[in-house]
């Protein structure tokens, strides 16, 4: 009897102990391509990650774990990655990744096993669609033809634009179609859209179109190996409107292929550049920490949504009050003005980010950060 | 569509038209001589575009020194190539020498990617051909005058080579029949090299004209055009040196005109463009100009 009543004793101390030890700390898993093709965008958001995780270690009086697993930039390793996460160092929440295919692979084991997981850099609209517990920190694609949109119109007070879209591409076309709805909504006119596909080199026929047509502004959502020669050739057609892009265009090469042909061309980017004038407060902190952490390597717009996943998950714990996955998904459902490196975040309907859009102008043969704004959908 | 566009339309087709126009004569040439389909030509055209503009970047060569040397290295590896990857086809099937090309092609685009890298890279253009020339409106590119012009130049040019000089004699027997030309006592190997060297040049010369029209260096930039070209050979009478020029043309009128007149089908003008051409070739099935097999070159 004696022998059971220890027995018993040991039995509930052990469990309690047990229970203690998982009460003690909030797990989160991080998943990102750290070797293989991406592994150069993986690195600086796990760096990110990391950063965020020594400058906030605790929520709710607990220790936070982070487990780091590769993904190696594949597929089928990221599904295994996040398997492993859940089963094995039993996370709570998951960070990852960059890449959208990636995040897809791993975002069917996520959703599977009801454990939340927040999205770097993975732009693609599939990513988070039909997905109770999929979210993410960057905006998608489209969203930044709507913030095109809105600083042609609202900030430059161009009225009549015109679009030249790669109809093979998914990226071009979703650009397209939510410039032209923010656009057309905001009160502007759509003068032309006319079409090419990837690969095309000669413009002629359809700049000298829309050039007919007068537009203000031309929005390109082209891919860099086109759109340089697209502007190059409305230079020579005798355009003088102005011309936008996404974040495609953003290529280094551009003011050496464009020349004179790029100066004034805008496009749209992720709200965070170290060069930016007027930071937030957030990012300035960002860019010093970083800066001091890792001296001799810049911070780019990846460790700050790196830096931003963890953050936003911290926030949806400190609003649930509680580490348990299935209130960490509602509260990051409901999350609404998230203060990030990368700017005052809500996270919509179908789970993605609404943050400002950050801007980017040739000016004098360089790349200046001209500040961000505010899409209207 | 008044009048300035309209002419701005012409101008532009004729720029690109000639572009092809000047592509698709290598092509028809090897053909017309060889009955061999050179898919490696787009990849020589990549390549004649690069060499010159090294010479003027890397080696601070003068435009037109620039520009000749590259030619003649392009003419170079095209006889190399010829060496390498069909000479020792010769008594094969053409088809094995049609799927050497692909081979070729293939390589010389890797290689390209591996050496050059796929990033996009900036030509240098003289500034006389940099600013256009403003007339009542309508812009006029020096490329524009030029060009076809250098078609028209390069098209005689060849026309004399082929009828009247005795390695184009050779040429034209080979192409009528390769094994009689080798009793009679044709050099064969040295014709078909001196055809692989020009069709080379040729294939630069375009390659060239191309970075300066559309001042953008890849990798991968021969393979359109030289598509394109292909298709323009094809519809003026592969084999035929004017009816390149014809196709080519004609390519470049349809594919602008297209977007001119049906601006909603501007994302779809290459379907557009080949179906028309299919038609074409239905009712003429040689092409517009190959119509009597004796002319062919």
């Amino acid at each position: 009897m004696r022998k059971l009543l220890l027995l018993s004793l040991a039995v509930v101390l052990g469990l309690a102990n047990l229970a203690f030890a998982a009460d003690d700390t909030v797990k989160i898993g991080v998943f990102l391509p750290l070797t293989g093709q991406n592994a150069f965008g993986g690195q600086l958001e796990l760096e990110g990650v990391q950063m965020a995780n020594k400058e906030a270690p605790t929520i709710l009086g607990k220790k936070v774990e982070l487990f780091v697993v590769d993904n190696k930039s594949d597929k089928v390793e990221a599904a295994n990655a996040v398997q492993r996460l859940i089963e094995k160092e039993k996370v709570q929440a998951i960070i990852g990744t960059y890449g959208s295919s990636l995040a897809m692979a791993g975002g069917e084991v996520s959703e599977k096993a009801h454990i939340p997981q927040v999205g770097t850099s993975c732009t693609n609209p599939l990513v988070t669609q039909g997905k109770k517990y999929i979210f993410r920190v960057c905006f998608i694609d489209p969203y930044q033809g709507a913030g095109a949109a809105t600083y042609a119109f609202k900030t430059l007070g161009l009225k009549k634009a015109a679009m030249l879209v790669d109809v093979a591409s998914d990226y071009s076309v979703g650009l397209a179609k939510y410039f032209e709805r923010s656009f057309t909504k905001l009160g502007g006119q759509m003068v032309g859209t006319l079409n090419y596909q990837s690969g095309d080199q000669d413009f002629t026929a359809q700049l000298t179109k829309i050039i007919s047509e007068k537009p203000d502004v031309l929005f390109i959502p082209s891919y860099f190996a086109e759109g340089a020669i697209i502007m190059k050739q409305a230079a020579e057609l005798g355009a003088t409107f102005k011309i936008m892009g996404g974040d495609a265009m953003d290529n280094p090469k551009i003011t050496d292929i464009g020349g004179k042909a790029v100066e004034g061309f805008t496009h749209t980017t992720f709200p965070y550049d170290p060069s930016m004038k007027n930071m937030s407060a957030m990012a300035k902190k960002f860019t010093d920490d970083w800066r001091a952490a890792y001296p001799g390597k810049e911070p780019n717009v990846n460790s700050a949504l790196g830096y931003d996943a963890y953050m936003i998950i911290l926030d949806a714990i400190k609003r649930a009050g509680k580490a348990d996955p299935e209130a960490i998904t509602k509260a990051l459902a409901e999350t609404k003005a998230f203060e990030g490196v990368t700017g005052k975040t809500a996270i919509n309907a179908t789970h993605d980010a609404e943050k400002p859009v950050g801007l980017v102008v040739i000016k004098d043969g360089k790349k200046v950060y001209e500040g961000e704004i505010v899409p209207e959908l | 569509m008044n009048l300035a566009t309209f002419i701005q339309n012409i101008l532009n087709s004729l720029t690109l038209g000639s572009l092809y126009a000047l592509v698709a004569i290598g092509y028809t040439m090897v053909y017309g001589i060889l009955r061999l389909i050179n898919f490696a030509h787009s990849e020589i055209f990549m390549l004649g575009a690069y060499f010159v503009f090294w010479g003027i970047t890397l080696v601070h060569l003068p435009w037109p020194v620039a520009m000749v040397l590259a030619i003649l290295v392009t003419a170079s590896l095209g006889v190399l190539v010829d060496q390498v990857a069909y000479r020792p086809l010769r008594d094969a099937p053409r088809i094995s020498a049609l799927i050497s090309s692909i081979g070729v092609s293939f390589f010389l685009q890797n290689v390209a990617i591996v050496f050059f890298q796929a990033i996009p890279r900036e030509v240098y253009r003289p500034a006389w051909l940099e600013d256009p020339i403003l007339v009542h409106g309508v812009r006029v590119l020096p490329l524009t005058l030029f060009v076809p012009l250098l078609s028209l130049v390069l098209m005689l040019l060849l026309v004399y080579i082929v009828y009247r000089t005795k390695t184009g004699l050779g040429m034209r027997a080979i192409s009528k029949d390769i094994e009689t030309s080798y009793l009679m006592g044709v050099p064969v190997n040295r014709v078909i090299a001196v055809t692989f060297g020009i069709g080379s040049a040729l294939a630069a010369a375009s390659g060239i004209m191309w970075a300066l029209r559309y001042p953008q260096l890849q990798p991968i930039m021969g393979t359109i055009p030289g598509f394109k070209a292909f298709i323009a050979a094809v519809f003026g009478g592969i084999g035929s040196i004017q009816g390149a020029v014809i196709g080519g043309l004609t390519l470049g009128f349809i594919e602008i005109m297209t977007v001119a007149f049906f601006p909603d089908l501007a994302g779809y003008r290459d379907a557009f463009a080949f179906v028309l051409l299919i038609l074409v070739l239905m009712v003429k099935p040689t092409g517009l100009l190959g119509e009597r097999p004796e002319d062919k070159v």
